[in-house]
């Protein structure tokens, strides 16, 4: 006889969705401004690029890895595709692809390394982290490319639905997300990704390429993190080579508050979508409150730490 | 014999050659980052002085804004490399101790930019003063309206920071600390105030969420020129940057260029270049005459805005432009 718990998707699953509940509930409560469709189209284009990092970062933990150079390749993205259009008059398609290509290469880098050298992915990411920082640094002379091409902002712009502003760059991040949770959920490529995290050597036994498996998961997520960076010069309206930043730890924390597992192998990415708006709506709610953002950075620390122990937990109990 | 004389010789001319060397000052500059153009220009600064004293530059930083660890690593490795002077512009206060150790050996540690306690001098702009004259400017081109002022600060604890959003407050005419708290004030009249970590894309999400608490938010103070430029863009996103005032502190050639686009309403200039000049010539005297610099020295701070308003002296953008900083 099964019961309604049975039924409900395991805690480490629903959590963020609890949490964003609770969060909102308690700045509805609070402030005047934060119920407002306006606001929450605001906050989903607040979290959009950090969003679409995320989803690329979810792939890498659910195989057991993680990416620490996310937000660096991100700020290299953004910065190659506005200079490449500013120095050299590229068209703005051109440009684009090329600062997405840019991040891809790394994400290609990335996965060889993981792959054919057999190198954990912290220590390799943390090294292409500051590798793509100071080419970031170096191309962009530190500064910041203001004068940038229409084609790569119109994301940025809003659009009317049922009277509320949406952004495009929204609605493109949501799509991916759609996408990349059929491609996980119901196809086999999508269900090798889980299998090498869960168990690669016994995904190996049973003939799946885990190398394969790992390498495109890495060159995938660096296309994401491309892009995001057009996303992020679409909502700035320049691009800063010192983006990113913040960004590579929210994508992080995204991420584990979304339910997937640090450990591999389990893990819904619209948990990674809700664990990233949780983000968002702290730092825009307690603005609203007027309380300091020290506040925020300890509320999401405490997330994470219970976000960590309740999939740790269920990982004991339910195995 | 022969090959006796020619050891003395060599053993001399070793000798002379490391006495010419030891006569150069070693200096040691350590900034907070190597890419934000006030740290570029202060390390040219540095270099050119240095030049042309006859003195030797070591460089150094941190990866970003508050990377202390780096600092700390500096200023052992410079001393050890024989700098007599270190000029450090401080990403916190877990420097302290390193500092007291090269104090300790009787390197001269002189603070630049941002003040650090124990520090032999402090060569830098009075923050709280610039952030005075903002706030005396956004007082006079506000006029009798009511103010609605959003404070877009660069994160809590920091003292530059308090120090330019409390002398705001001052100017502006509301009660705030003074410049001695890491504190930040508020009063009725700050609607809103949100951290922005100096960047873009921070400063943006600030303002738009300022707007969202307060949309009738007619002032921005804002803690540097990056953050400004987000913050416009949110301004101009909700259709409201004509009738707020924007003011800011750093006076950088980019920031500059937007006081002239009326992007910033006005913005107090600060002179990187001549803190580290007086830096590595204090360097030099230590050196020379072992006398250390002391006490805190105003490198200067002028407010340059677009329009000049009633009661408040202020120089304009072509005066701005040539002694900005940064790339022109």
């Amino acid at each position: 006889m099964s019961t309604v718990k049975d039924r409900l998707p395991p805690l480490s699953q629903l959590g963020p969705f609890i949490a964003l509940a609770v969060a909102c509930t308690v700045f509805g409560l609070t402030t005047d401004n934060f119920f407002t469709a306006a606001n929450f189209s605001l906050i989903l284009q607040q979290v959009m690029v950090v969003g679409v990092i995320a989803i690329g970062q979810t792939l890498i933990v659910l195989t057991a890895g993680i990416d620490l150079s996310c937000g660096m390749l991100m700020a290299l993205g953004s910065i190659v595709m506005t200079k490449v259009a500013q120095d050299f008059g590229l068209p703005t398609p051109l440009a684009i692809l090329l600062g997405i290509g840019a991040t891809t290469l790394f994400g290609l880098l990335n996965g060889l390394l993981v792959t054919r050298i057999k190198l954990p992915p912290f220590i390799v990411t943390l090294g292409t982290m500051n590798v793509a920082f100071a080419i970031t640094q170096l191309y962009s002379s530190a500064q910041t490319v203001t004068e940038v091409p229409e084609g790569m902002t119109w994301l940025g712009n809003t659009f009317e639905l049922a009277g509320n502003p949406v952004a495009y760059g929204v609605v493109l991040m949501v799509a991916l997300y759609l996408a990349t949770w059929f491609w996980l959920r119901d196809t086999a490529s999508g269900r090798h990704v889980y299998a090498v995290g869960n168990n690669p050597e016994a995904t190996r036994l049973i003939g799946i390429p885990t190398d394969r498996v790992l390498l495109g998961v890495y060159v995938l997520a660096g296309l994401f993190y491309g892009i995001a960076s057009l996303l992020s010069v679409a909502r700035t309206g320049v691009g800063d080579p010192n983006g990113g930043q913040t960004e590579n730890l929210d994508a992080i924390t995204a991420v584990v508050l979304g339910g997937t597992s640090l450990f591999g192998g389990r893990g819904v990415v619209l948990g990674t979508l809700a664990g990233a708006i949780v983000v968002g709506v702290l730092r825009n709610g307690l603005t609203l409150m007027g309380v300091s953002s020290v506040y925020q950075v300890l509320i999401t620390g405490i997330l994470v730490i219970v976000a960590v122990t309740v999939d740790q937990l269920s990982r004991k109990g339910g195995r | 014999m022969k090959r006796l004389t020619a050891v003395c010789l060599a053993t001399a001319a070793l000798c002379v050659g490391m006495h010419a060397h030891a006569a150069e000052p070693v200096i040691g500059l350590i900034t907070k980052t190597e890419t934000n153009p006030f740290f570029v220009k202060m390390k040219e600064g540095a270099q050119a002085e240095a030049k042309k004293l006859g003195a030797k530059l070591m460089t150094a930083s941190g990866k970003k804004d508050g990377d202390t660890a780096a600092q700390i690593t500096a200023i052992e490795n410079m001393v050890t490399a024989g700098a007599k002077t270190l000029l450090i512009t401080s990403s916190g206060d877990a420097i302290l101790p390193a500092v007291k150790k090269a104090q300790a050996k009787g390197v001269q540690v002189i603070a630049l930019d941002s003040p650090f306690e124990g520090a032999d001098a402090l060569f830098a702009t009075d923050n709280y003063k610039a952030g005075i004259l903002i706030g005396q400017y956004a007082k006079a081109a506000l006029g009798s309206k009511p103010a609605k002022i959003a404070m877009l600060d660069l994160f809590p604890g920091h003292p530059v920071g308090a120090q330019r959003h409390n002398g705001f407050m001052t100017g502006f005419g509301l009660k705030a600390h003074d410049a001695k708290s890491n504190e930040l004030s508020a009063t009725p009249e700050t609607v809103c105030a949100g951290d922005t970590d100096g960047n873009q894309a921070r400063g943006q999400t600030a303002m738009e969420n300022c707007l969202q608490k307060n949309p009738d938010i007619n002032v921005v103070y804002t803690i540097n020129e990056p953050a400004v430029a987000g913050a416009y863009n949110a301004l101009k996103k909700a259709g409201k940057d004509k009738g707020v005032i924007i003011v800011s502190v750093d006076g950088g050639c980019a920031g500059v260029a937007d006081v002239g686009k009326g992007v910033i309403a006005a913005t107090s200039q600060q002179y990187p270049l001549k803190m580290a000049a007086m830096g590595v010539a204090a360097g030099v005297e230590y050196a020379k005459g072992g006398k250390k610099a002391s006490g805190y020295v105003d490198t200067g701070v002028t407010l340059i805005a677009k329009n000049a308003v009633a009661g408040v002296d202020s120089k304009d953008v072509q005066t701005g432009t040539d002694l900005c900083w940064g790339k022109k």
